[in-house]
């Protein structure tokens, strides 16, 4: 199969933990355009993955495929222990899907939209759970609000509070935080990491680093094949990218001198500190050297972000 | 599996009527159009046209072209406006459309009549609309016979026509006054109901694709047959209150007679207005936008008014367009609702036309659910 050799270099251990998410080889094509190419995820039961990748790298299509709202053309696998093919209905029961876009119906409001979502599940004594939603959310105030007037920050909420209504034991959520302001992605956040607590598996795709750092393993997909899968701490490792940071007045100054010099694989501002990566430290030491004289400048070596790590395995995809 | 479940059914159906509720301009406009339509349609359409704009040429001075003139003018078809002796001059009338007929009385018509010579009178009809001459055009037939009666006594009683050896006796059932009204305004119940349905139903789909919400639904476990229930439902309640709405108008405004059984009208219009519905909800699982579900339902709507029997007599049109217009749900409401109201018909009657509506509805509802994508492929 196409591109499986690049995937298997990233097999997930199981380790004999019960998986919530299970699928291989998971393909999806649109007309001739692979947007998913056999792609294995394994996500253990009660944890929070996150799903990182550039704009266009099959997240959403991956996504959408495990919750059964597109078919895969190639693959098996299985979610919460059901087929993926043959029991989507069950799957969908058992799993909440935020999408990227808001899509719960503007013209009702929060409590009807919730009220809605509790029916259709069938739960029973929805009053009650509703109100009880609205209020751990914070939304009870806001209750009879149309969902089209709310805030980003609202929406996004009340969103979470639907697709948990149901007490689903796995959530799927497509960049729930883009467009949100920090302190409400940080509530969204702790929120994440209660339900996670609490038994349910989460996986979340994301542009953030931050949020990348806060979850439990990171899958990086580009162009819909996975190149790198683990802790954080695991994939800057792996990545072997040697990183260092120049500081100082003229640092800045130093970036266009530095683009491009042999053994230098990318050069990218932090603030007023600059990043210097490569992979041979012999080369990238031999390139700083001749400003290691300068005064006004301080050059150490530091530990890799992730972001480096990132744009580095996004340019090797892309190259 | 099962394919549906009432709590979901209930949730869906929930979920509509609040979504109509908020939607007034929409609401709105299912009640205003039928009535501004029932109202525009029911006074405008007039297919026995009178008091057509008629031209004259009379170069006869004799007595027997007076009773001519005044036999045209009580027909009440035909208004003498203009009196020429010159021909062109008529022409030009027809030409510039001032005028719809132009009738000659030639010289020495009088005189020829007396003679016994059996002279003509020349009507040339403006025959780009057939329809609007065809009435005034028939009624000049009589004229031939009666106009003269009174005139031909005494000596010229030999003048007058003979009568023919036999009569032919008409009677115009269930509509004797040929009062267009009668005709047209069960018409638009169909029209209006047709055109309403099929377009609130269209864009259901399309604007849940539209707004994004599409996803969520799918993403949700209802199914398709619970999602098209959610959305048609609350469209039967709006269809049957746009029917009693113009049932109303039709029987205290316009006076249409309403003979039959208002329950059995009641009832086919109901599978009427579902059969339609299905055809929205279909155009709706297939279009992709709010624009091409107009489109599509303008196509549906072109047909119905053109080749239901409408707008033309459906049996003036050869047999394959009358198959066309067979497949059409209008074709046969049309028929029951005049059936109903004007002949007084029952279930016997109306049965042959019945069923074709529920083959449709049965039909319409199967392509609708099995076209219906629970995955966004």
């Amino acid at each position: 199969m196409i591109g499986q050799p690049i995937a298997s270099r990233h097999t997930n251990p199981s380790d004999g933990l019960a998986m919530a998410i299970d699928v291989k080889g998971l393909t999806k094509r649109f007309g001739k355009k692979v947007a998913v190419n056999a792609v294995d995820i394994a996500v253990p039961e009660g944890q929070v993955w996150g799903f990182l990748g550039p704009n266009g790298s099959g997240k959403t299509t991956t996504i959408r495929m495990l919750c059964g709202l597109l078919h895969a053309d190639a693959g098996e696998g299985t979610c919460l222990g059901y087929n993926l093919r043959s029991e989507a209905d069950a799957i969908k029961r058992e799993t909440g899907y935020m999408t990227q876009k808001f899509s719960f119906w503007e013209d009702l409001t929060i409590r009807e939209n919730l009220e809605f979502v509790g029916r259709v599940y069938g739960l029973s004594e929805v009053r009650r759970l509703v109100d009880e939603a609205l209020e751990k959310l914070g939304l009870a105030a806001r209750q009879n609000q149309l969902a089209g007037e709310l805030s980003g920050g609202w929406k996004q909420r009340m969103a979470l509070a639907a697709c948990t209504l149901h007490g689903p034991k796995l959530l799927l959520l497509d960049e729930p935080t883009a467009g949100v302001d920090p302190k409400a992605r940080r509530d969204f956040w702790d929120e994440i990491h209660k339900l996670a607590d609490g038994g349910i598996t989460v996986l979340v795709s994301t542009h953030y680093m931050d949020e990348a750092e806060r979850c439990d393993k990171i899958v990086f997909i580009s162009s819909g094949i996975i190149v790198a899968r683990g802790t954080v701490a695991e994939i800057v490792t792996a990545s072997g990218l040697i990183t260092y940071t120049v500081a100082g007045d003229g640092a800045r100054h130093l970036a266009d001198r530095l683009r491009g010099l042999p053994g230098i694989e990318f050069v990218s501002f932090f603030g007023a500190l600059l990043h210097v990566s490569g992979y041979d430290r012999a080369l990238l030491e031999s390139a700083l050297a001749p400003y290691r004289s300068d005064a006004k400048l301080t050059i150490t070596e530091t530990l890799s972000s992730l972001e480096d790590v990132f744009i580095q395995l996004q340019q090797q995809a892309g190259a | 599996m099962k394919s549906f479940a009432i709590h979901r059914i209930y949730a869906m159906l929930g979920k509509e009527f609040i979504q109509m509720r908020r939607d007034r301009t929409t609401l709105a406009m299912l009640i205003g159009i039928p009535l501004m339509q029932l109202f525009l349609f029911g006074y405008a359409i007039n297919m026995v046209p009178r008091h057509l704009p008629t031209a004259l040429i009379v170069t006869d001075s004799g007595p027997f072209s007076d009773s001519i003139i005044s036999a045209l003018n009580n027909s009440s078809y035909f208004d003498i406006g203009h009196t020429t002796y010159s021909r062109p001059e008529a022409r030009r009338l027809l030409g510039q459309n001032r005028v719809a007929f132009v009738i000659e009385i030639p010289a020495n018509f009088s005189h020829d009549v007396v003679r016994g010579a059996g002279p003509s009178i020349l009507v040339e009809a403006d025959a780009t609309d057939p329809a609007a001459s065809s009435y005034a055009v028939s009624a000049l037939n009589g004229l031939a016979t009666s106009a003269l009666r009174d005139d031909l006594t005494g000596a010229l009683a030999s003048r007058a026509p003979k009568a023919p050896a036999f009569n032919v006796v008409v009677h115009s059932l269930y509509n004797p006054e040929a009062n267009t009204q009668y005709n047209v305004v069960p018409g638009l119940l169909g029209i209006i109901l047709t055109m309403t349905m099929v377009m609130a139903t269209s864009i259901s789909l399309t604007r849940e694709r539209e707004r994004g919400t599409f996803e969520n639904l799918l993403a949700m476990p209802t199914r398709p047959f619970e999602i098209m229930v959610g959305k048609i439902t609350p469209n039967i309640f709006v269809g049957a209150f746009q029917a009693a709405l113009i049932l109303g108008v039709a029987k205290y405004v316009f006076h249409v007679p309403m003979l039959g059984s208002f329950g059995l009208l009641a009832f086919a219009a109901t599978i009427f207005i579902t059969a339609l519905l299905g055809v929205g909800y279909t155009i709706s699982t297939v279009a992709t936008n709010q624009m091409q579900a107009m489109q599509m339902t303008f196509f549906f709507l072109m047909p119905s008014i053109l080749l239901s029997g409408f707008a033309f007599p459906f049996r003036g049109m050869p047999v394959w367009a009358q198959w066309l217009g067979e497949v059409l749900p209008i074709t046969h409401f049309l028929r029951i609702v005049r059936g109903i109201l004007l002949k007084g018909n029952g279930w016997i009657e109306i049965w042959p036309d019945l069923w074709p509506m529920v083959l449709f509805l049965f039909v319409a509802g199967t392509i609708a659910v099995t076209r219906f994508r629970q995955t966004l492929d």
